[in-house]
């Protein structure tokens, strides 16, 4: 079992976690993800590691509640335990000296992405911070962005921060900058991933992005989480997350993430009229 | 002996009761009921207790077939379980998915009339017997040795290593990468062929002996090999060949498009069948095709049937070349199941959302056989056509899992991503490792595995009682 450390709603519908796992805190690298389930009757989802501490044996996590058991672990609260944990799972991302590293996340993203501007901070590289939301009120972690990376700027859709807009601004910024970007990492979701590969593709600059199918047991059995990459199936599990964001096949990949949507919306709207039943009794 | 030799011979291989088709097709409860106790004594009797017991040798971890059969026999059924867990510490799994047809059964003498004793079956009847025992027998445990050894994977090999030395006073720890033990017998293998509770029995007898069990842990990545050899004195991996193949034609990811595994870990790992009350969802699909001819392929098209599927197997070659187990094919055929034999699939259609619509085929003939010795199929020109379908499930096979393989130093690997281990110690090239099952082999059965695991166990032991001479 595992302990939920803390809870806390961080921004509408995000939610931070901070969990007991020692054995994934030991090892657990920039990139990686875990496999929880919240319910012995439960299903088993992957998520990023946003931060840890090897010395507390914690994992932070950032979630946002989007089917049945993001909702059923973002209602927990602190003391609850929940039965798996596991990991580190997948390749961690790629940090070496680039140059100038150009890290855009939107979401859940600006989570997992921030460990690995610390790594690339501690490889000596420049890191120019994108962050993407659809509001102003929907960022978190600014002020640690704003610590660790040389420049940070903010793109919303309301214009109510920053760039107004979406990440067709990117090319923008850039240019405004005045940096030479060697390489770019995006994490987020799979619009922001794709989206963005697409703006850089153009300017030919080299783009990891971080990708999050559907999975079952993460280590390579099922093979739900199949993508097509250049020409040939990978499995996002174990031949990532981290792909080359211009040879990922996104439409295919953007109706594989489909697949259960009915199932996941179904039951966030009928497990809830059965305990509001269970309370009325 | 001399006695059965001359009364005469009852060639009447007893029937197993089982569930009606019509009604089993509709529920996930197991298709075999197991033979009543009078009715395995009688198949028992028909027994002629062979002096060279052709069946024990045909038997790959040498269960003592007549002796226990001459204990069903006399009813002496304490006895006759003690003499087949002597070999087999899952009695009740073998019983119930060993391919008796081509091991023991195939060597009895009867077999030439057509009345072969039902070996497979009088094993589960004393297995079961046992479970209904309220009193099991505990086995003796030697003293403490102090030496721990570290099993990785809770499939049949690796729970037979930890049996065969929790025994020998071994400290034993089980590493395994799912929530549950068990391998392929939990997520695999569906619950109308081997109820989940009998996995869970042996488990926690395990557990009983002082196995100390943590799952959730994926060595590899959760930590290494090398870094796990700190710590243990021995280590045997029984990681099994959990990477499933695609065949690699156009369409494969399209949506509605399963691997077995997938398929199946839905249903019996995670009770998909049982949404929502269970969480993870399975699909209702109305027609589903199933590539490929083994167990898997077996089981993946009957759990699409219970579903409520039309549900048809699509296989290259012929009825007589499919390697599943016979009583599976039988089952599948009485259940009514669509087989499209000399059939291979070529490409799959997609509908403007993703999903899979269609399965383009193409017709096979048999040629001169293969390096397999089965005929070698090849196409018929001209003979496509399409079915419709809404849902694949791809069981043509699987290859060992590389994560272990690729974090670790010194590990010998075959070209398949097997590792290599040699065949009567289980000894891998790294020093202190052992391995054995289906990641030695690739996709084999619940016996040899355990049978490796058994070789294994013999030589770990030898060494930690002589630690050092590797
Ligand atoms: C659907 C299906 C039906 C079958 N039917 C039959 C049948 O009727 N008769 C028969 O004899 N055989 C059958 N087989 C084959 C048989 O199940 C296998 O040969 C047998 O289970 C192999 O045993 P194993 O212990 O080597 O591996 P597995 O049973 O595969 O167990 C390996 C275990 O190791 C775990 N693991 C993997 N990697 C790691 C890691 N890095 N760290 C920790 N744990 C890890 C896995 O999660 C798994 O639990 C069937 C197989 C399938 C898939």
């Amino acid at each position: 079992m595992h302990k939920l450390v803390e809870s806390k709603m961080i921004v509408p519908n995000i939610f931070l976690l901070t969990l007991e796992a020692p054995a994934v805190a030991r090892e657990v690298k920039p990139g990686q993800f875990v496999i929880l389930r919240v319910e012995e009757d439960g299903e088993r989802i992957p998520l990023s590691v946003a931060d840890w501490d090897r010395v507390k044996g914690t994992i932070t996590i950032v979630l946002m509640n989007v089917g049945y058991t993001t909702d059923k672990l973002a209602s927990l609260k602190a003391g609850a335990s929940i039965p798996t944990v596991v990991g580190p799972l997948g390749n961690p991302t790629e940090i070496d000296k680039f140059g100038t590293v150009l890290c855009l996340g939107g979401c859940y993203g600006m989570g997992s992405l921030f460990p690995i501007v610390r790594g690339l901070k501690e490889k000596g590289n420049r890191v120019v911070a994108v962050l993407e939301a659809r509001s102003s009120y929907l960022f978190y972690w600014e002020k640690k962005f704003e610590e660790i990376s040389d420049r940070v700027f903010y793109i919303t859709r309301d214009g109510s921060r920053g760039y107004p807009g979406h990440v067709g601004r990117l090319p923008e910024i850039i240019k405004f900058s005045g940096e030479s970007v060697d390489r770019m990492i995006i994490n987020g979701c799979t619009f922001l991933l794709k989206r963005g590969s697409d703006v850089s593709r153009e300017s030919g600059i080299k783009t990891i992005v971080s990708l999050n199918p559907i999975m079952i047991d993460g280590t390579g059995m099922c093979g739900v989480c199949r993508v097509t990459v250049g020409s040939s199936t990978k499995f996002a599990c174990v031949d990532g997350p981290d792909f080359d964001g211009h040879q990922v096949d996104w439409k295919e990949l953007l109706q594989r993430r489909k697949m259960y949507l009915e199932e996941e919306i179904v039951p966030l709207r009928t497990s809830r009229c059965e305990e509001h039943k269970k309370e009325s009794r | 002996m001399s006695e059965h030799q001359t009364k005469k011979l009852d060639m009447n291989r007893r029937g197993m009761p089982k569930q009606l088709p019509e009604v089993r097709k509709h529920n996930f409860s197991e298709v075999a009921l197991g033979y009543p106790l009078e009715i395995a004594v009688e198949e028992a009797k028909r027994c002629l207790q062979c002096k060279k017991s052709n069946c024990v040798s045909k038997c790959p971890v040498e269960i003592n077939i007549p002796e226990f059969i001459q204990a069903i026999a006399e009813k002496d059924f304490s006895s006759g379980i003690r003499i087949l867990k002597e070999k087999n510490c899952l009695p009740a799994v073998c019983g119930r998915v060993c391919p008796q047809e081509e091991q023991c059964e195939e060597a009895c003498v009867l077999k030439k009339k057509g009345g072969q004793i039902a070996i497979g079956r009088l094993e589960r009847f004393l297995a079961d017997w046992e479970a209904e025992q309220t009193k099991l027998e505990m086995p003796k445990i030697l003293p403490p040795t102090g030496r721990k050894v570290a099993v990785v994977g809770g499939g049949p090999a690796g729970l037979t290593v930890a049996g065969d030395l929790i025994k020998l006073g071994h400290g034993v720890t089980i590493f395994e990468a799912l929530h549950r033990l068990g391998g392929v017998l939990f997520y695999g293998i569906p619950e109308f062929r081997l109820p989940k509770v009998i996995v869970s029995r042996e488990v926690e007898y395990l557990k009983k002996l002082g196995v100390e069990i943590i799952t959730d842990y994926v060595v590899g990545k959760t930590r290494t090999v090398d870094s796990l050899l700190e710590e243990y004195d021995a280590m045997f991996i029984g990681s099994g060949a959990g990477l499933p193949w695609f065949m690699n034609i156009p369409g494969e990811n399209l949506n509605g498009i399963y691997s077995a595994n997938e398929y199946l870990t839905r249903m019996n790992l995670m009770k998909g069948f049982l949404f929502p009350q269970y969480h993870t969802p399975i699909k209702k699909h109305r027609k589903v095709a199933v590539i490929g001819g083994g167990n898997v392929a077996m089981d993946c098209v009957r759990t699409a049937q219970r579903l409520g599927a039309e549900a048809r197997i699509i296989y290259r070659r012929s009825r007589i070349e499919l390697p599943a187990r016979l009583e599976e094919i039988e089952n599948a055929e009485e259940e009514g199941i669509i087989f499209d034999f000399l059939t291979l699939p070529i490409r799959y259609l997609g509908d403007e959302n993703g999903w899979v619509k269609g399965i383009e085929v193409i017709k096979m003939e048999l040629g001169e056989p293969d390096s397999s010795g089965r005929r070698r199929p090849i196409p018929i020109k001209g003979s496509e056509t399409i079915f419709p379908v809404d849902a694949v499930v791809c069981a043509i096979g699987n290859s060992p899992n590389p994560l272990i393989p690729a974090s670790t130093r010194g590990l010998e690997i075959g070209k398949n991503g097997n590792i290599i281990a040699d065949e009567e110690t289980g000894k891998t090239s790294r020093e202190r490792v052992w391995a054995g099952g289906d990641v030695v082999t690739g996709a084999a059965t619940v016996i040899l595995a355990m049978g490796a695991g058994r070789k294994a166990s013999r030589s770990i032991h030898e060494y930690l009682c002589s630690p050092g001479n590797w």
